[in-house]
């Protein structure tokens, strides 16, 4: 890229500090290369060694002489073409995000709680994810409250579990937090879940207690469109302790 | 490549195109005069087998696909119909499928030739990383094989795997979504599987190409670690290398063909019959047999993002193993703590296989941390203090010496002409 910088603007130029130097002229542009056929200078060219303490000199002279036209038109060109290929690149990428069809199907859904007997642990799917819901016992949500949560790995009341009013309906998303398997219901040391894949355990209010996973499970938004009903997809609105 | 080239065409028409095109020449100085060590074993015919082992790979790929649908509802049953219906389909499927595992029994093998003799030193630092990629580009390749069946261990395993990805902080989840095409593994996923399944053998060809390219610049390593010095160190490529390669490749191919025909699912999971259930995990979930030591390394980390941290670093530091490695002496066998440290660390990975296999709990987990920690300690901190420590062996002045001394041990009563002392 040198070389093709200093022929645009060199050309008709005196190098006086080349002079100055005590450095052969030649190489300094390919015009007076070409002109004078010098094959030390075509040497030069290919970057053996004189020509390495040219360019040094060469490049002195460049960053102090005025850009030409030509200089410009080259850094305008690269710079439309190197914005083109980047911007390729948005569709190229864009593609294999979730496409129109599997968005209109994650939209919210409805789940009728009352056939759910107390103690019982039901799976729905919403985007394609299940989600647990657990009609807790009296026993289930005592012990979840009683937890000193300050110590567990990812601190949670049980209060920020569940909707207020509504302490007996656990609801989460029944995906491991490790890397994704399904928990099984009833199994493990803390009444919740236990993941048969890298054996990560879950309370009553479905956080981390034991094993690699590093978070409680997530808690889908949801909220209670009767006492005895639930929309899945669809953020409580007074409550801010729900997390997406 | 061409300094060997001594190749006259004979007929008109060779003589025509080796002046337009010189492929007979390029392929005369690669594979027929070729210099090789007069030395190389039998480890060193692991690469032949290799690229005889992609070929199989992709040429019964390619007749697969066309009777596999890569859809959700009809993946599973069209695996089904090419065991049942399609013409000699349960051979071509068992083929592949047996044929991915005696893939990587071949690259292991390959590895641990490079390990022991030291393959990778100066100057074949490049060669040795490009074998790393293709090591890498062949993971990568299986475990997307292995989604395509739709079984349970398929999505499963697809689970377990993209979300490896979700430890990387802040960017993890989107990162995974991006990579489902969904809110979870589904029909997306598994159309994208198929196609850069259908892509990557062809990615690894092209680095194979680069391979032997870089191994035909710096020449091969062999049992001594000594260079070739005189003509008298090395045989020419063919025949003696092209027929013990083809000697072993049948060999090789016996044990193949016994799995194909003989017990063609030992190496799978029983659970990849039930099709996909995206709401229940298998009770048990294993990685096919040749991802298990890693496997086992990420369980064996009770850290969700330390544990995918030692994933990925216990593949990519085998690429630093050039620098890595202190000591000048290549070979193992004139190298006696640096052999007894790597075998070890062979029979450890070997162990973590294993406990890969076991389910992640007691005993098993912390067997699984001591033999991760020797995995690592040996890469890390016994290779670089050994080159510095260790007292090595003398070297034999050339290969034709060592050839000759062992000869005569051996009390081999003929010898070549070429050098009656040793």
């Amino acid at each position: 890229m040198a070389h093709l910088h200093s022929r645009g603007k060199g050309a008709n130029k005196t190098p006086p500090d080349c002079v100055a130097s005590g450095l052969p002229q030649v190489g300094r542009d390919g015009a007076f290369r070409r002109r004078t056929g010098v094959p030390g200078a075509i040497r030069s060219a290919d970057g053996s060694k004189p020509a390495r303490r040219e360019e040094g000199v060469t490049v002195t002279t460049i960053s102090a002489a005025e850009p030409s036209r030509r200089d410009f038109l080259y850094i305008a060109t690269a710079t439309v073409g190197a914005v083109g290929a980047a911007a390729t690149l948005v569709p190229l990428v864009g593609q294999m995000n979730p496409d129109a069809s599997t968005i209109a199907a994650g939209a919210p859904v409805e789940v009728d709680l009352k056939p759910i007997a107390e103690g019982q642990i039901v799976q729905v799917f919403w985007r394609s994810k299940p989600i647990f819901i657990f009609h807790r016992t009296k026993q289930d949500i005592e012990r979840a409250q009683a937890v000193n949560w300050q110590t567990l790995r990812d601190p949670a009341p049980d209060s920020a579990r569940v909707l207020p009013g509504h302490e007996q309906w656990l609801v989460v998303v029944g995906i491991c937090t490790h890397l994704g398997c399904i928990p099984l219901p009833h199994q493990g040391n803390y009444d919740g879940w236990f993941c048969p894949c890298h054996g990560s355990q879950y309370d009553s209010a479905g956080r981390i207690r034991q094993g690699p996973a590093p978070l409680n499970l997530p808690l889908p938004p949801y909220q209670f469109v009767s006492d005895a009903a639930i929309r899945i997809g669809e953020a409580a609105p007074a409550n801010n302790k729900v997390r997406t | 490549m061409s300094d060997h080239s001594i190749y006259k065409p004979q007929s008109a028409f060779m003589q025509w195109l080796e002046r337009r095109l010189p492929i007979a020449g390029l392929v005369h100085s690669s594979f027929v005069v070729y210099p090789t060590p007069r030395n190389l074993n039998y480890w060193w015919t692991f690469g032949g087998i290799l690229t005889f082992m992609l070929g199989v790979q992709i040429v019964t790929g390619i007749v697969l696909a066309m009777h596999y649908t890569p859809h959700v509802d009809f993946a599973f049953n069209s695996v089904e119909s090419i065991m049942r219906d399609v013409n000699f389909g349960w051979l071509l499927r068992y083929l592949h499928a047996n044929g991915a595992s005696f893939f990587f029994v071949a690259v292991y093998a390959h590895i641990v030739r490079g390990m022991y003799y030291g393959s990778y030193k100066e100057p074949r630092e490049v060669l040795w990383i490009l074998g790393v990629i293709l090591f890498l580009l062949m993971v990568v390749t299986g475990f997307m094989g292995y989604v395509l069946p739709w079984g349970q261990m398929s999505f499963w395993a697809a689970t377990v795997i993209t979300n490896l990805f979700s430890a990387i902080p802040l960017v993890g989840d989107p990162i995974v979504t991006w990579l489902w095409g969904g809110y979870a593994v589904g029909n997306p996923t598994l159309n994208r599987f198929y196609s850069l399944h259908y892509l990557l053998p062809f990615a690894i060809a092209g680095v194979v190409v680069l391979h032997i390219w870089a191994l035909h610049v710096v020449g091969q390593n062999n049992p001594t670690g000594v260079e070739p010095k005189a003509d008298k160190d090395t045989v020419a490529f063919t025949p003696y290398a092209t027929v013990k390669d083809a000697f072993f490749i049948g060999v090789f191919c016996l044990f193949y063909a016994w799995f194909v025909f003989y017990i063609p699912n030992y190496l799978g999971h029983s659970d990849n019959y039930i099709p996909a259930n995206p709401g229940q995990t298998p009770t048990h979930i294993v990685p096919e047999w040749y991802y298990l030591p890693f496997y086992a390394i990420l369980r064996a980390i009770p850290n969700k993002l330390l544990g995918v941290i030692a994933l990925g670093a216990s593949i990519i530091l085998l690429a630093f193993l050039p620098w890595l490695d202190t000591s000048r002496v290549r070979s193992a066998n004139y190298r006696p703590l640096y052999r007894q440290f790597l075998i070890v660390f062979f029979i450890v990975v070997i162990g973590l296989g294993y406990l890969g296999s076991q389910p992640p709990e007691g005993g098993y987990v912390i067997a699984a941390r001591i033999l991760t920690a020797y995995y690592f300690a040996f890469l890390l901190i016994v290779l670089p203090l050994l080159g510095l420590f260790e007292a090595t062996k003398p070297l034999p002045n050339s290969i034709s010496e060592s050839v000759l001394r062992e000869a005569l041990a051996a009390g081999a009563s003929a010898l070549p002409p070429t050098g009656a002392r040793a």
